[in-house]
């Protein structure tokens, strides 16, 4: 039995213009000590995928599929059996440090939260093991850090404070929402290091979130390629990055500028924006931005193409998308 | 403009100091200070793209803001176009403004949500005096034209806008005025790869077909890269090192920028991959030390560093580093 199993999941949003589909049809397998990253552009289910998993969608949303964790559906669970889940065998860090700390509570208090609550520590035993926390992620000067207050930490420490807390109770799954966005490149490359070496060392499973490639591309085995709430790509990330092959995916990993490269060179665009949930083309979702799409596409969803790898690929033109290169694809 | 400005840099800054002064922590001791900029000094000539990288808290948008005049300055001189604007008060230097626009990081806070699109591109306009009507919706019409936008956009609001459309606006309203120097104060952190793309694409353009002049801050070193002529890099107030791209780049002459260029993630790179790391983050803004700013972080640091404090020199033609070791660091390439 998979540690993470997620099954035909869909994730509709009830809004007022109607209803947005956020997530489709999505299925994957996450075994312990597994690293997946999700990427996408901004509103392509990413982060809806994550909270669906914590049991955190907006109050607007229905989600339907399943949701195992150890072959039990999330999705059946009743709040009161999910806070004993939540932050307890599955943890989350979220995209600003800034905000998802509580500015008029100590960080120490709001890392022993989840000992006292799902541990049953008393208040001295979870402050020894908030500080033991604190140390394991490498805030210097634990002992006096923890009467600190959110805002006379840097956003480095804060991020740094928010692995402790998803730390807290080990948790099997650790999903980490753009955790280094909103950081410098040197302190980003610190987080990532200690989110990675945790990983290992606690046998954990992490789910990535970026939207940046590089990011993904070093700190995960696996890649989900998200595009208008469905997986359109995945596969070992080792594999993904050498053949490219969805149109999408191609596009994205060219529109990036990298270190190294010629200068005077254009950079790709993907032309246009990501699809309107509420009116999602019946076809391919990428047909409008696609310079492959022809009349199939529009009108027939793409057939998924699963490979003896592990890859797969839903695209109507896959052969075409890989024998043409990005520059020719996108010019 | 004279036939002097015509032959100046565009922007010229000289030893540039700001330091901000702390609340006073106790009745008796002395207050403390920020010390944001410590001596910058750079020009750049009409039509080039100059970068300024390096982590938060190294007193890049203080720069900006000092370069742009919107605050006071402790010392040190910005020329723009051979026009001295520091110490020019408030009706002095609104003419001048026409000749330098800044562009935000936050396309969402810094775009007025009661305003329209027409109303908000056009607003830098009123600096240049009276203007008609009909001549002011041209103008408008004309520059949201060369940014991507079209006509009818004018009387839609901020909100209706996407971040990469937004931030389309933002530069609209920069180029309205026609300005020789634009500073764009990290324009593309808040977007998506795909619309960064986009919106790079369009500054080169852009460029390309007005001659304006870039001073662009970023964090992201493959977007300097790939935009800018020349570039600096910021530690604790003071450029440590300075050249141009495909010098620095290729030759980093301080550690620093060395760490910078490492700690980038590559796509299709691997997972592991050797590197110097960096401990901490930036701090000592509020001390004035002895010795290199960058001692207490640097892997190479020996005792002359804690001693001396490094000048800028000259490591090969037009590019400059501020490190003792600097000839050893291209050794170690």
């Amino acid at each position: 039995m998979s540690l993470l199993s997620v099954k035909n999941l869909n994730v509709t949003l009830m809004t007022s213009e109607g209803p947005a589909r956020a997530v489709r049809d999505l299925d994957f397998t996450l075994e312990r000590g597994d690293t997946l990253g999700i990427v996408g552009e901004s509103g392509c289910g990413k982060s809806m995928t994550a909270l669906a998993i914590m049991g955190l969608l907006p109050e607007n949303a229905m989600p339907t599929g399943e949701i195992l964790l150890n072959g039990e559906n999330l999705l059946q669970k009743s709040e009161a059996e999910m806070c004993r889940i939540r932050g307890n065998r599955m943890a989350m860090i979220f995209q600003e440090p800034m905000t998802s700390l509580n500015p008029v509570h100590t960080v120490g208090r709001q890392i022993m939260e989840p000992l006292r609550l799902h541990k049953d520590m008393n208040k001295s035993e979870a402050r020894g093991e908030a500080i033991r926390l604190l140390d394991r992620v490498g805030l210097p000067n634990p002992s006096e850090r923890i009467d600190n207050f959110p805002h006379q930490l840097s956003g480095g420490q804060r991020q740094r404070v928010m692995i402790a807390i998803a730390l807290s109770c080990a948790p099997d799954i650790l999903i980490a929402d753009e955790p280094t966005t909103a950081l410098d490149v040197t302190i980003q490359d610190q987080i990532l290091d200690l989110t990675q070496s945790l990983v290992e060392e606690e046998g954990m499973a992490l789910i990535l979130i970026s939207h940046d490639l590089g990011v993904i591309s070093e700190n995960t085995d696996h890649i989900m390629v998200m595009y208008g709430g469905a997986s359109i790509e995945s596969g070992r990330t080792d594999r993904i990055f050498e053949e490219l092959s969805h149109p999408y995916t191609q596009g994205l990993f060219a529109a990036m500028p990298r270190l190294g490269r010629a200068r005077n060179q254009r950079l790709v665009t993907i032309p246009g924006t990501v699809p309107d949930l509420i009116n999602l083309p019946t076809g391919c979702t990428f047909t409008d931005r696609c310079p492959l799409a022809s009349d199939i596409c529009r009108n027939t969803p793409p057939p998924v193409h699963a490979f003896k790898t592990g890859h797969r690929v839903a695209c109507h033109h896959l052969d075409i998308a890989r024998a043409k290169k990005t520059e020719e694809l996108f010019s | 403009m004279t036939a002097q400005a015509a032959s100046a840099p565009v922007l010229e800054v000289r030893d540039l100091v700001r330091h901000y002064r702390l609340p006073r922590e106790s009745l008796f001791a002395e207050p403390g200070h920020v010390y944001a900029l410590n001596g910058v000094s750079f020009t750049i000539e009409r039509g080039k793209s100059f970068g300024i990288v390096g982590e938060s808290g190294c007193g890049k948008s203080t720069l900006a803001r000092n370069v742009m005049a919107l605050e006071e300055t402790d010392g040190g001189s910005v020329r723009i176009l051979g026009n001295e604007v520091i110490g020019l008060n408030f009706d002095q230097l609104r003419p001048l403004r026409r000749h330098f626009q800044m562009v935000f990081q936050d396309p969402y806070g810094s775009l007025d949500p009661h305003h329209n699109v027409g109303r908000i591109v056009a607003e830098p306009l009123a600096a240049l005096g009276p203007i008609s009507a009909a001549e002011r919706e041209e103008r408008v019409v004309r520059v949201l034209e060369s940014v991507g936008l079209k006509k009818r956009d004018m009387a839609k609001y901020p909100h209706e806008f996407s971040g990469g459309q937004r931030q389309r606006i933002a530069i609209a309203r920069a180029l309205i005025t026609h300005p020789e120097l634009i500073v764009a104060d990290e324009p593309v952190s808040a977007l998506d790869v795909s619309v960064q793309a986009q919106v790079l694409n369009l500054l080169k353009d852009l460029q390309d077909e007005f001659g304006v002049t870039y001073m662009f801050i970023s964090h992201d070193l493959a977007v300097v890269e790939y935009l800018c002529d020349e570039v600096a890099v910021m530690y604790l107030g003071e450029i440590v090192e300075k050249g141009r791209t495909e010098d620095l780049f290729a030759r980093p002459a301080h550690p620093y920028t060395r760490i910078l260029l490492d700690a980038v993630p590559t796509p299709g790179s691997g997972k592991k991959r050797e590197r110097i790391k960096l401990e901490g983050n930036v701090t000592g803004q509020t001390e004035q030390r002895v010795g290199c700013a960058f001692q207490d972080r640097c892997p190479m640091a020996q005792g002359i560093c804690r001693r001396e404090k490094p000048p800028l020199v000259e490591v090969e033609d037009g590019h400059t580093a501020a490190c003792h070791f600097s000839s050893e660091m291209s050794e170690r390439l």
